[in-house]
């Protein structure tokens, strides 16, 4: 066939290149398995977690799937006492800093009477997730990590 | 670039509505079009605000049905939506359209119909405006946002965290004493000699937010007629002119590099302040986006009207209060006067031209009127941010 127009083929070939160095999915999947998964930019060396397309840093393109400590300092953190419907209060969001740079927001497991605010600046580590069963609008259910604090 | 002004406004009733949003948004819309003296054949097109309307009344596409609703014919009616900043993101647009010259005669404006959706289904909706894929599954909700930043906010300034809510009370006794004068409030005649202990023992929401450091969830709608500069002496006597607006856009918190001094606010004021070739101290009224109370002292902060850390202590001195350096929140803020989202960032208008012609409710309007005013709208986690300086003259 001549003239303008691509073939079906080129199209195709378009279509195969990748942009997403670790989707949700995979993170989410990596997380209900323990490991708390980031990329490391080839271009600055920084860590972005949760997964980005680009660098969270620097907006660098190639980036290679690492897995951080989990380790981390509690930079804040709430106790909800009125919960959105789908979830059942006290619980505990959490803002951590982690070890390789990022932040990353969570829950703290803890007992609520227990969360005063000298806990913020201690250091934190990945205990595991919670998964949110999910509603009509949250495309399934889904996970987030659970921190505790590991520094008395 | 044309220079644009305000010739009407409009203000429903906040509260709790029996009316639909297409009736709330037609009533501010009306008194707006009264308000200017034109009529719907001068409209050109509608630029109106809503967040959630697709999970208050199942209607998504409102604003064309808004136009139809006030027989505008068919004009070009777009919704906007940036959350809470919904209203502020329309009306800025609303004057790019104008300035541009495509169009001379337009209507803003906003609505929602919140408090309708009861408080565990609207936290739940309200909390999309959260990055949903890492903020979504902790199940964190706006108080839940504003008690994260107000905790750091008491580590970064070293404030015990007793003595930062004392504070961030006075931003809630300002607000409730000013919407209980506001016969538009949703609390008028309500809650307005409210004392430090009534908001530090009112139900924890958040830790360490209390219900009387949040604002309500709210019915209502406002609106505005916008018209080139150049023609607004035709219709109004004391027409309000647009002299600068900013907007910009956040992150999920987690890439926050300081929730307490989020970049989206700081850069959408510098801008319109650059726009408008004004600086803080230019400024004499404020309506900004006291969604918490820990959230007007950090927007406070942001625009440069106080050093970072200042705001607590100048509010707990009576700075942000009618006859200090800054008067804030006078029509009651989102706290006393309650806070439909999508019309949140137009009734900030409307209150600043209120203010400017002398009308606001006694006990509420300063004297003498303010030459310039700011609005502030925050949508979601700082993921929103908008930013309009009105002035009395055209400059």
């Amino acid at each position: 066939m001549v003239g303008v127009g691509k073939t079906q083929e080129e199209i195709e070939k378009e279509l195969a290149k990748q942009y997403i160095p670790l989707s949700y999915a995979e993170y989410e999947e990596a997380l209900s398995n323990g490991k708390l998964m980031g990329l490391k930019c080839l271009s600055c060396n920084k860590i972005t977690c949760h997964p980005m397309p680009v660098c969270q840093w620097c907006s660098g393109r190639d980036m290679e799937r690492v897995e951080l400590s989990g380790e981390g300092e509690l930079l804040t953190f709430t106790v909800i006492r009125v919960a959105p419907e789908g979830f059942e209060a006290p619980y505990i969001p959490c803002l951590v800093k982690t070890k390789e740079g990022p932040n990353v927001i969570g829950r703290l497991e803890l007992e609520p009477e227990q969360a005063s605010q000298a806990l913020i600046g201690k250091r934190v580590k990945m205990s595991g997730t919670y998964t949110y069963k999910g509603d009509k609008f949250s495309g399934g259910a889904h996970v987030c990590p659970v921190f505790k604090i590991v520094e008395p | 670039m044309r220079d644009v002004a305000i010739i009407g406004v409009g203000h429903t009733k906040f509260g709790r509505a029996a009316k639909s949003s297409l009736e709330l948004f037609s009533e501010a819309a009306l008194q707006a079009m009264d308000d200017a003296g034109v009529t719907g054949k001068e409209i050109e097109a509608l630029f109106q605000g809503a967040a959630l309307p697709g999970f208050e009344e199942a209607q998504v596409m409102p604003a064309a049905f808004s136009a139809a609703e006030l027989n505008l014919g068919p004009i070009p009616a777009t919704r906007y939506e940036g959350a809470c900043a919904s209203a502020s993101v329309a009306i800025r647009d609303a004057v790019m359209w104008v300035a541009s010259g495509d169009f001379d005669m337009v209507l803003a404006g906003g609505v929602e119909k919140a408090l309708s959706m009861g408080t565990a289904f609207a936290t739940r909706t309200f909390a999309m405006s959260c990055h949903s894929p890492t903020e979504g599954p902790v199940g964190l909700t706006f108080p839940g946002v504003f008690a994260m930043a107000a905790r750091r906010y008491a580590v970064e300034y070293g404030i015990p965290l007793d003595e930062l809510r004392e504070k961030m009370a006075y931003v809630s006794m300002k607000n409730h004493k000013h919407g209980a004068l506001n016969p538009l409030a949703q609390f008028y005649k309500k809650m307005g000699e409210l004392k430090v202990e009534d908001v530090l023992n009112a139900r924890m929401v958040a830790d360490p937010l209390t219900l009387l450091d949040c604002c309500p969830f709210s019915d209502g709608a406002a609106a505005l007629v916008l018209c080139a500069a150049e023609d607004a002496r035709r219709y109004s006597d004391a027409p309000v002119y647009v002299l600068g607006t900013g907007q910009a856009s956040g992150s999920a918190l987690s890439k926050m590099e300081d929730i307490t001094k989020p970049v989206s606010r700081v850069q959408s004021a510098r801008m319109a302040f650059k726009h408008a070739r004004l600086e803080p101290k230019d400024i004499n009224l404020l309506e900004i986006h006291d969604c918490f109370t820990i959230a007007e002292l950090i927007a406070l902060e942001c625009m440069g009207f106080f050093d970072w850390g200042e705001a607590a202590n100048a509010t707990a001195n009576g700075e942000t209060d009618i006859g200090g350096k800054i008067p804030t929140n006078m029509s009651g803020g989102l706290i006393g006067k309650g806070h439909p989202i999508g019309a949140t960032g137009a009734s900030q208008v409307y209150w600043i031209v209120k203010q400017m012609r002398g009308e606001a409710a006694k006990g509420n309007q300063v004297d003498p009127v303010p030459e310039y005013g700011m609005t502030d709208t925050l949508g979601g986690d700082f993921g929103t941010l908008c930013h309009l300086i009105l002035g009395r003259d055209r400059r």
